[in-house]
């Protein structure tokens, strides 16, 4: 299928680290190779783009079976952080500190810097309007990149003939 | 001048296979099949960017490397080359297809 035809449309419904960048990197990616791009920001995806949020994402090794001792460089193989150690306070905060680290270093740009780079690249941003009701988000929260906020109904509209990816 | 892109090598994706062969002649050719004519000092900003890093390190630069390195912010890269610049660009500076995803 020829690019200029070809759309594609992501719903992102995590605010962790890790689930925020994929639709970016995808997103980024779509756009160069100059195919249209939608991002529906949806339940904790909408961390993504809203002010309060979007610089305090964060990794919880917790329950994260993914996430080994050896990608902090030491030659620990398989070595998880044991669930016992998630649980002590600052954490969290250690394991996010770590991955934003290692995302800085291959030249990957911040989630605040990636959604501004979609914007202008012409790919359209949508809130998920049940999840700002029931969060009671204004629009003002948002970072100002966002176009608008939409139900599902107008989603499905917009998607026609697209392809959607679930994040 | 008029160029032959027949006489050019390209690669089944459309991207120029050596880029030593690559003349501003030819470049002018490329953009034009892309659908941008004329080029402009900017779009000439941003071409022979990617020459100097392209031949330098043998890639062409993502999109990321571009804006960075040009000043050329991201709203205008998309405007000088709509639809799909990293590719466009690489196209038109005779580099392959832009490594790296960012």
């Amino acid at each position: 299928m020829a690019a200029e035809n070809r759309k594609i449309a992501f719903i992102c419904s995590k605010g962790d680290i890790d689930m925020a960048y994929p639709a970016l990197i995808m997103g980024w990616a779509a756009l160069g190779n100059g195919i249209e791009v939608i991002i529906f920001f949806t339940f904790w995806g909408l961390d993504l783009v809203t002010k309060k949020r979007v610089d305090h994402l964060e990794i919880a090794p917790i329950a994260n079976t993914s996430f080994k001792i050896s990608m902090m460089g030491l030659p620990t193989g398989n070595l998880g952080i044991p669930s016992i150690l998630g649980i002590i306070p600052g954490m969290t905060a250690f394991a996010s500190w770590f991955l934003k680290k290692e995302i800085k270093k291959q030249g990957v740009p911040t989630v605040r810097e990636y959604i501004e780079m979609l914007h202008d690249g012409g790919a359209k941003l949508y809130g998920c309007k049940m999840t700002v009701d029931m969060f009671g988000i204004k629009k003002d929260d948002f970072l100002p990149q966002v176009d608008a906020v939409v139900t599902a109904s107008d989603f499905m509209d917009m998607t026609e003939g697209a392809e959607i990816i679930f994040i | 001048m008029l160029v032959d892109l027949t006489k050019v090598s390209f690669n089944e994706e459309g991207f120029m296979t050596n880029p030593n062969e690559w003349t501003k002649e030819i470049a002018v050719e490329i953009a034009k099949q892309e659908g941008i004519d004329p080029l402009t000092d900017d779009h000439w900003k941003i071409i022979d960017f990617c020459r100097q890093t392209g031949l330098a390190s043998g890639k062409a630069p993502t999109m990321r490397q571009i804006t960075t390195g040009t000043g050329i912010s991201t709203k205008d890269l998309f405007a000088l080359f709509p639809k799909g610049p990293a590719k466009k660009v690489a196209k038109i500076s005779g580099l392959g297809k832009p490594e790296g995803c960012v």
